[in-house]
C-alpha cells in the first residue's frame, strides 16, 4: 500500500483539481474553459475510482493496475482534448475550426497506431491480449504526453507570432506546456534508467503543478487582462 | 530514442518555466510601489537583483497570504536560475549579463510589489480584528 507521503500529494492533488473547478465556477470561467474543467473534474472522479480500487484489491492486484492504466490513457485523452480546444481559442478569428479538429483525430489516431505498432513488436506471442492492452494504454499515454508537448510548444510559438495578449489564456497554455514537459521529461528519464525509484514521487509532485497553475489562473487573472506576449519569449523579438 | 526525447523535453521544460515565470512578474510590473515599501527595502525606481534576498527576508517576516505561495517559490526557482546563468554561462556569452540583470532585478521588484500586497493584507485584518 503506498504510504503517507503518497497519500498525501494524492490528496494533494485531488483538492487542487477541486480547487480549479470551484475558482473556475466563481470567477464564471467555467464554461469558457468548460474543456479544461471537464479535465480536472473527471481527474478527481478518476482519483477516487483509483482510491476505491486501490482499498478494494490493493496495490499488487491486476484489477488496480488495469484501472490505473486504462484511467490514466483516456485522462491523457482528455488533456489532449483540452489543448485542442485552446488552439481553437487561439486560432478564433481565423475560421480554422473544422481543420483543426481533423488534424488533432488524425494526430491522435496516428499516435494511437505508432504505440499499438510499438506494442506489437515488442511483445512475445505467448503475452494475453489483456497484458497487451494495459501496454498499449502504457505506451500510448507515454507518446500523447511528448506529443503533447510538441503541439503546446507550436501553440505558445503560435501565441507570440500572433500575438495573442490575453493573461489567462497565456498562462493555461503555458501551465500546460510546463506540465507536458516534466513529464514526458520523466518518462523518457524512466525508459533510460529502469531502475530510479525516485521517479514514483516526481510524477505525482509535477501532477499538482498544474491544478495549482490553472487555479490560480482562474482565481487571480479576469478574462480582460492582457499583457504583451513578445517581453514573455526566452529569446527576445 | 529516449535520451534524445529527455533532452527535447527538458529543454522544453526550461523554456516553458522561464515564459511562466516572466508572465508572473509581467503581471506585477506595472504596479507602483509604496512610498512606506520603496523606504523599508531601499528601492528607488529600478530594482536590483542584489536586493532579491533581503526582501524576501522581509516577505518572510509578513503573515503569508496562502495563494501566493506557489507564485513565490516559482519565482524564487527562478532567481536560482539565473544566478546560476549569471555565474556560469555569462562567463562565456557577456551579452546574458546584462540579460540575467534586468531578469533578477525584476525578481526583486515582483517580490517588493508581493510585499506591499501582504502588508495591505495583514492591516486589513488588524482593522476587521479591531472592529470585531
Amino acid at each position: 500500500m503506498p504510504g503517507s507521503i503518497e497519500y498525501t500529494i494524492w490528496f494533494l492533488a485531488s483538492l487542487l483539481e477541486l480547487c480549479v473547478v470551484v475558482c473556475a465556477l466563481a470567477r464564471h470561467s467555467f464554461r469558457r474553459y468548460l474543456c479544461l474543467n471537464l479535465y480536472m473534474l473527471l481527474s478527481l472522479l478518476v482519483s477516487l475510482g483509483r482510491y476505491q480500487v486501490l482499498s478494494h484489491y490493493g496495490l499488487r492486484s491486476s484489477e488496480y493496475k488495469y484501472f490505473y492504466f486504462y484511467s490514466d490513457a483516456v485522462l491523457t485523452i482528455f488533456l489532449y482534448l483540452a489543448l485542442i480546444t485552446l488552439y481553437l481559442y487561439v486560432f478564433d478569428e481565423m475560421k480554422v475550426e473544422k481543420y483543426l479538429r481533423l488534424t488533432a483525430l488524425l494526430l491522435l489516431v496516428g499516435t494511437a497506431l505508432f504505440s499499438y505498432g510499438v506494442v506489437q513488436q515488442s511483445s512475445s506471442v505467448q503475452q494475453s491480449s489483456n497484458r497487451m492492452l494495459t501496454s498499449f494504454f502504457f505506451e500510448l499515454s507515454q507518446n500523447l504526453y511528448f506529443v503533447g508537448l510538441v503541439l503546446t510548444y507550436v501553440l505558445w510559438g503560435a501565441i507570440l507570432k500572433l500575438r495573442e495578449t490575453r493573461t489567462q489564456l497565456i498562462q493555461l497554455v503555458l501551465s500546460l506546456g510546463i506540465y507536458f514537459s516534466a513529464f514526458a521529461a520523466t518518462f523518457a528519464l524512466g525508459n533510460m534508467f529502469p531502475n530510479l525509484q525516485s521517479l514514483g514521487y516526481v510524477l505525482p509532485v509535477f501532477g499538482c503543478l498544474l491544478p495549482l497553475a490553472w487555479a490560480y489562473a482562474f482565481l487571480r487573472l479576469s478574462h480582460d487582462a492582457r499583457m504583451a506576449p513578445a517581453r514573455l519569449a526566452v529569446v527576445p523579438r | 530514442m529516449a535520451t534524445l526525447i529527455f533532452f527535447l523535453s527538458a529543454a522544453a521544460l526550461l523554456q516553458f518555466f522561464i515564459s511562466y515565470c516572466r508572465s508572473l512578474i509581467a503581471a506585477s510590473i506595472k504596479q507602483p510601489l509604496s512610498a512606506e515599501v520603496r523606504d523599508v527595502t531601499g528601492i528607488p525606481n529600478t530594482a536590483a537583483g542584489e536586493d532579491f534576498a533581503r526582501v524576501i527576508q522581509l516577505l518572510d517576516l509578513c503573515p503569508e497570504r496562502p495563494e501566493e505561495r506557489g507564485r513565490i517559490r516559482a519565482i524564487n526557482a527562478y532567481f536560482r536560475l539565473l544566478n546560476f546563468v549569471s555565474s556560469t554561462l555569462a562567463h562565456i556569452i557577456p551579452a546574458l549579463t546584462t540579460w540575467t540583470a534586468m531578469e533578477r532585478g525584476q525578481c526583486t521588484y515582483f517580490a517588493a510589489v508581493t510585499l506591499d500586497r501582504r502588508i495591505a493584507f495583514s492591516r486589513d485584518m488588524l482593522a476587521q480584528q479591531i472592529d470585531a
